[in-house]
This record gives structure tokens, sequence and C-alpha cells, in this order.
């Protein structure tokens, strides 16, 4: 299928900003633990967080494979701001026709177990329960959460993290994940609305996977460039070790292992929306799983090939190979995802395996 | 990035390719007593039956017996009958590689003489590359063609080849000899013949595989003689020809979907509501043959543009035998029971199957190590 010129000039344009600002330097102080302001406006400025939304609410109407993909190109760049979240926080508070804002956002909750729950306090409502490791919380202008209305599932806006009472944390690439507390805490009726059509918990949480799936796709491109390109730079023995076969086979099949996450990474990305729930749901979970095996396979030849260099904080691959550690237990795990892939496949019955399998495509 | 990415755009079928599946669901139904895993692999009756749907050389043109449909439908019916574990083998070395080398470098007699034969079912082929000496370093043939009046003379053993004993024509892989051409370019004089295998002088003799099972076999070529008009190609051009031939060989979707059955029984056994355990281990089997067989129809796409996908194909064999290797690894693991080959219970005669021929896999068609050398090249690194 041909990328479209609008897409690929998106991309190109992506690209070339997360290759000019989003350096090491700004990447290590972020991880210090202070948000990457500089970074954020020049992103926000594109227009791109937001673009989603339809034009009437200040977005662009934009498709959300291209959002996708330039959420792979952030993966490629370990860009360090909840730029996945401030997306899906956009489309759930728009669906429910709450106020966005148009500083960074984050979303929950994110974890499968976590419940929120509100109940009507007079005119407003209020908050009760736990969202755990929300990425960027207190450093966010919104809060955009679901929690259990009496009426079935609803979405809440809070300035900041409202009232809630936080608890900082960080993954180990030392990207914020805060959790948040909430214990009868209450909010304005118009902090509170119906989710749109296609909007919920679990809609989000495959929607968080997939991006994270997507980043991971663009954070093993990186790690396999720095491996093959420093192979062929680095020399022992008197020639490049790109040069030794038990090299090159490594490398082969860490590129082997790349091109399967990108290809799982697009399936779920094609499968977003244009297909039924269900169909989409199956195709988010082979990438999810997908994807995760191959960070797993992938990381270690690209640390492997590296020798010590690539062990110290000052080489750049731990910038990619700690999100992917860290990427591939968020919104769920590889072996959470592929449970999900099997069970479905058990449910669905042996003889209506192969059926399964071709139904789209 | 200054790596070579290998792409794997993601592909929609078109509609026609999925009027071709329900056509081949419907064809396999009729032939249900002939599919399986257990079941004969080669079957002429079963290879004239697909001849005469249009299913053999379907993308050719049609003045070489070919239905030029796109390489998606051929995709599709491909997959579709080997998910079903249809007896492809007598026709199946032909339909994917001999025809289209045939079409590629053949003479206009050659195509008219061969194509449509192959496409009707008529013609087995077989493979004629390894010998005692050269496997993968196939530039090393021992087997010799000497130019002699209204043809060749040909001298030397191949080995490893898939049902010689019963096909009709091998591509023969070898090398001129007293031609004068250079003796330090390894791949200078090498030259490929249709050979008939009912040609004075040709002794097929079995060997026998580790499953007890006749496959394989041996050819002794003894003064063979083969006529001028059975030259493929060009003389000395043979090593360009095999790499389009193993390209060919390697794209299609039978490096990851002969197991197919065997991950049906194993979600047969595991029954419709499994432990979260035995779930992960098979969806990531699952999730890994959905990935390639993604991958897969995108380098269909490729050869329907006329691209030659070299590098990713090699991507997805290397990638699928592997996955088709841990197929027993995992079905021992999750209902571990003592394989026996002839057991009537399937799941237990398939994992003895499997088991056997797992090694099998990743050493057909190039071996692991030659695959990853060629995406190595294609990284850069070579």
């Amino acid at each position: 299928m041909a990328i479209r010129d609008e897409t690929r000039m998106l991309l190109e344009s992506m690209t070339r900003l997360f290759q000019d600002k989003a350096t090491k330097q700004v990447i290590d102080r972020a991880e210090t633990g202070e948000f990457a302001a500089d970074l954020w406006r020049v992103v926000a400025e594109t227009g791109v967080p937001l673009a989603a939304l339809p034009e009437s609410a200040g977005g662009a109407d934009a498709e959300w494979s291209d959002l996708y993909a330039v959420l792979r190109v952030a993966g490629r760049f370990s860009v360090p701001l909840p730029l996945a979240e401030t997306m899906l926080a956009g489309w759930v508070a728009s669906s429910a026709g709450l106020d966005l804002s148009d500083g960074p956002m984050t979303v929950g909750p994110v974890i499968g177990t976590d419940r929120l729950s509100i109940v009507r306090d007079g005119n407003g409502w209020m908050l009760s329960g736990k969202a755990s490791r929300i990425p960027y919380a207190s450093h966010a202008a919104r809060t955009i959460l679901i929690a259990d209305g009496p009426d079935g599932e609803m979405a809440v806006a809070l300035d900041g993290t409202g009232d809630a009472e936080v608890t900082t944390g960080k993954n180990i690439a030392n990207e914020s994940r805060d959790t948040l507390g909430f214990t009868r805490v209450r909010l304005s009726a118009d902090a509170v609305g119906a989710l749109g059509r296609g909007v919920s918990r679990g809609a989000l949480y495959r929607r968080g996977a997939l991006a994270r799936a997507t980043m991971m796709s663009g954070a093993l491109e990186r790690a396999m460039d720095m491996a093959t390109t420093y192979a062929q730079e680095r020399v022992q023995f008197g020639r490049p070790i790109s040069k030794f076969q038990a090299v090159q086979q490594n490398l082969a099949v860490l590129a082997g292992q790349t091109a399967a996450a990108v290809a799982a990474a697009n399936l779920g990305i094609e499968a977003l929306g244009k297909v039924d729930g269900e169909r989409e749901t199956f195709l988010i979970a082979v990438a999810k799983a997908r994807v995760g095996e191959a960070a797993t396979l992938a990381c270690e030849i690209a640390h492997q090939v590296h020798g010590a260099i690539g062990f110290t904080k000052e080489y750049a691959l731990q910038l990619s190979t700690r999100r992917l550690w860290s990427w591939r237990e968020e919104f769920g795990s590889d072996p959470e995802w592929a449970a999900r892939v099997g069970s479905h496949a058990c449910a669905n019955g042996a003889d209506g395996l192969w059926e399964m399998l071709t139904a789209v495509t | 990035m200054a790596t070579p990415m290998f792409r794997f755009d993601p592909v929609e079928l078109p509609p026609e390719a999925l009027v071709m599946r329900a056509e081949v669901r419907d064809f396999i139904k009729e032939h249900q007593h002939l599919m399986g895993f257990n079941k004969s692999e080669f079957n002429r009756d079963f290879s004239r039956a697909m001849g005469r749907r249009g299913w053999i050389g379907m993308t050719w043109p049609k003045q070489y017996g070919g239905s030029e449909r796109s390489a998606f439908e051929r995709y599709v019916m491909v997959e579709e009958m080997l998910a079903a574990g249809a007896p492809l083998s007598a026709h199946y070395i032909a339909d994917r590689q001999s025809g289209p080398n045939i079409l590629r470098f053949g003479t206009e007699e050659q195509k008219q003489f061969f194509c449509p034969k192959i496409a009707a079912g008529e013609l087995t082929f077989c493979i004629g590359m390894s010998e005692p000496n050269s496997g993968s370093d196939l530039a090393s043939t021992q087997t010799k063609a000497v130019k002699v009046d209204g043809g060749y003379k040909i001298n030397g053993t191949k080995l490893w080849t898939s049902n010689a004993h019963r096909s009709d024509y091998a591509i023969l892989f070898c090398k001129m000899s007293g031609d004068g051409h250079d003796e330090t370019d390894r791949h200078a004089g090498a030259t490929q013949f249709l050979l008939d295998l009912k040609t004075p002088g040709i002794d097929i003799r079995p060997v026998i595989n580790l499953l007890g099972e006749h496959h394989f076999n041996e050819i002794f070529l003894t003064d063979v003689f083969v006529p001028d008009n059975r030259l493929l190609g060009r003389e000395g051009n043979g090593w360009n020809q095999l790499t389009s031939e193993l390209a060919f060989e390697r794209s299609a979707p039978d490096r990851f979907l002969v197991l197919f059955q065997m991950l049906r029984e194993m979600v047969r056994v595991a029954g419709p509501t499994p432990d979260r355990a035995t779930a992960a281990a098979l969806g990531k089997l699952i999730a890994q043959l959905v990935t390639l067989r993604s991958m897969s129809l995108s380098i269909a796409g490729m050869l329907h543009e006329g691209l030659q996908p070299n590098n990713e194909s090699a991507v997805v064999k290397d990638l699928g035998t592997r996955y088709e290797q841990d197929i027993p690894v995992v079905a021992r693991q999750l209902f571990p029971i003592e394989p026996e080959l002839e057991a009537i219970d399937t799941y237990v005669s398939m994992i003895a199957r499997s088991t056997m021929n797992a090694p099998r896999l990743s050493i057909q068609g190039g071996t692991r190590e030659i695959l990853r050398g060629i995406i190595a090249r294609g990284l850069g690194l070579r």
C-alpha cells in the first residue's frame, strides 16, 4: 500500500524536529525529573498532539494511522514527552465534550485492574479509587480519567491532577509514572461527561497498548541502526567486527525481529477503527505480544554487539533499550496480550482457527 | 538512519482474492478425504484437478497455460491449500520455481512445451542443485557438462533431491567443462539444463530420511545426453538463474504454514478455556503466525509490483522456520505425551512427525546460516 504524500511529509518534518530538538542532553535532563517544556512547546506548535480531533474542537481531523506513525518516530528518538497520552486524552475528553488543554495531558487508568468510580454529589460528582502509574501526571496540565459512574463509564477531566493524592514514581527509563489516589474527591458538573461512541476504558487500554507497541517498533529501529553502524566502525583483530560471521548472524536476527515488530505494529494500526471491535482487539493484542517478544530478543543482541560501551550512561543505546524494557510492560505485557490472543483462539475453537486468522485480509 | 531497513508495507487483499478464497475452500471441502497431516503429499490426480481449475501457474500468461491471475490470488490459493494439508507435491516445485524460471529464461519452444503441461498438473519437476560435496556452497558444483554434437554430455551426482523418483524433469545446475571459462571466477561456467529424468544414464536411488520415509534421492548421471534445445537460458548464466530460482523458492508461504494443522490440534487439546500460561504460549505462536503472514503478503505485493524482495524473503524464511521449530517444543511443554508416529490420536502422531521433521526446516531451501548471511549482506555488512 503506497504511503500517502501528506503522511510522508508529516513524518519527514517530525523526524527533523525530533532529530534537532530531542537531543541526548534534552533527554538526559528530562530523566532527572525536569519536564522538557521547550521540546513540548515546539511539538505542540505542530498541532500533532491534538490533530486527531475534529476541526471544530481545535484539531485537524487527522488519520489515527498518521498519528501512530508519528509515535513510531517519537519512539525512535526516545522523545521524553507524554505525546501518546496527550493524543489519547484528547480523544477521550473530546468524545465526552470536556474541556481540553493545549498543554501536555495524560490519561488513565493505564493498569488493567485499576478502577475509579464516581457518584452523584449535589450538582457535581465525587471521585474515588486509584489510578496507578499514570505517565507524566505530575507534569500534566490536564488529566483525563475514565471512571465507573452510576450508568456506566464516564470521562473525568482534572486540572493538573486535581485533588488527587500523588505518589510520584518512574519507569526504568526515568519517565514519570505517578500514582493518583482519590478519596471522595469533589468534582464540578462540567468536569464529568458521558463517553462518546467507541470510547471506553477497554478501548483506551487497547489504544495505549498499540501506542507503546508502535513506539517500541521505532525504538527497535534505532537500536538496530546503532548496532549495525557500530559494528562497522568498531575494529578488533584488525578488522571491523561486522566482518565476523558470528556478529553478522546476530545482526541478521536483530534485523528480522525489528522488521517483524514494525509489521506487527502496522497490523494493529491498520485495524484501528476500520474493522469490528473484536478484530481490532485481536490484532492489537497480536501487535503488543509480537513487539514485546521482539524487544526482548533485540535488546539482548544490540547490547551484545556493542560490548561494554553500550552499557554506559554516556552512550545513547541505553536510551532506547531502557525504554523498550519499560514499554514492553506498559498497557499490558507481551505475555498478558499473548494470553488474550490464545484465549480468543481457544474460545473460538480449533476448527475455526484458520477462518479467524484470515477473516479480514 | 544509516542502516537499510527491510520494508514490509501492509497489504490489503483485493476483492478478487477473497472470491478466490471462497472457491478454494469449496474445492477443499470436495476433496476433504485427501487432506491432512498424515496423508500422502504426492497425488497426481489432485494436481490434475487443480490444473483443471487453473490453479497451477495461476499468474502466468494465458498463452503458456496460465490464468493471468494476480499474485494475491495465487497467495490466497496457496495458503488455503497449505493450511488444509492438501497434497501439492506433484506440482509444487514446478509451480513455485521451475515454471517461473522457464518463463523467465527459457526459449519460446521451451515455454510452449513445458508451461502448459505444468499448468495442467501433468508434469512434475524436482530441484537439481545439491550434491554430496556441494550443499550450501552451490558454486562448488562438481557436475560437469561438455559440449558435444547436437547437445551436451553430463556427468556427476545430485543429492537430497526430493521426489526425484516420481518426477518427470529436473532443472539441473552444473558447470561447463572445456569451454575455457575463467576458473578463478567461482560463478563462471555455471549452466542450467532441463533434464528429462527418463534419459539413459540416469540412476535414481532412494535416501531414506530419519522418519523412515522415502523423499530424498541421489541421482547418478553417467554420460547423460541433453539436446541443445534443453539448455535453459545461456551457458555460463547459471548462477544468475539459480539465484532467481531460489528467490521464488524462498518467498512462498510454505515456509510457515506446513505445521498449521499441528497448531490447530494444540488449540483443540487446550480446550475452550485454557489456563493463562497455556493461553499465553499458544497466543505467542499465533501472534508470530499472524505477523509472518502479514510479512509474507507484503512480499506477494512486492512480487506483484515486479520487485525482487530477496532480503525480505530471507527474513520471512528465517523467522518462519524458527516459528515452526518452536511448535513441537511448545507442544511438549504444554501437553506432554510420548510421541508415536503411527498413533491413532492425531495430536500424538503430529508431535512425533513435527519433532522429527523440525531439523529439516532450517536446512532446506537455504540453511539458517546462509539466510542470515544474505540478510547481513542486505544490511551492508558483507
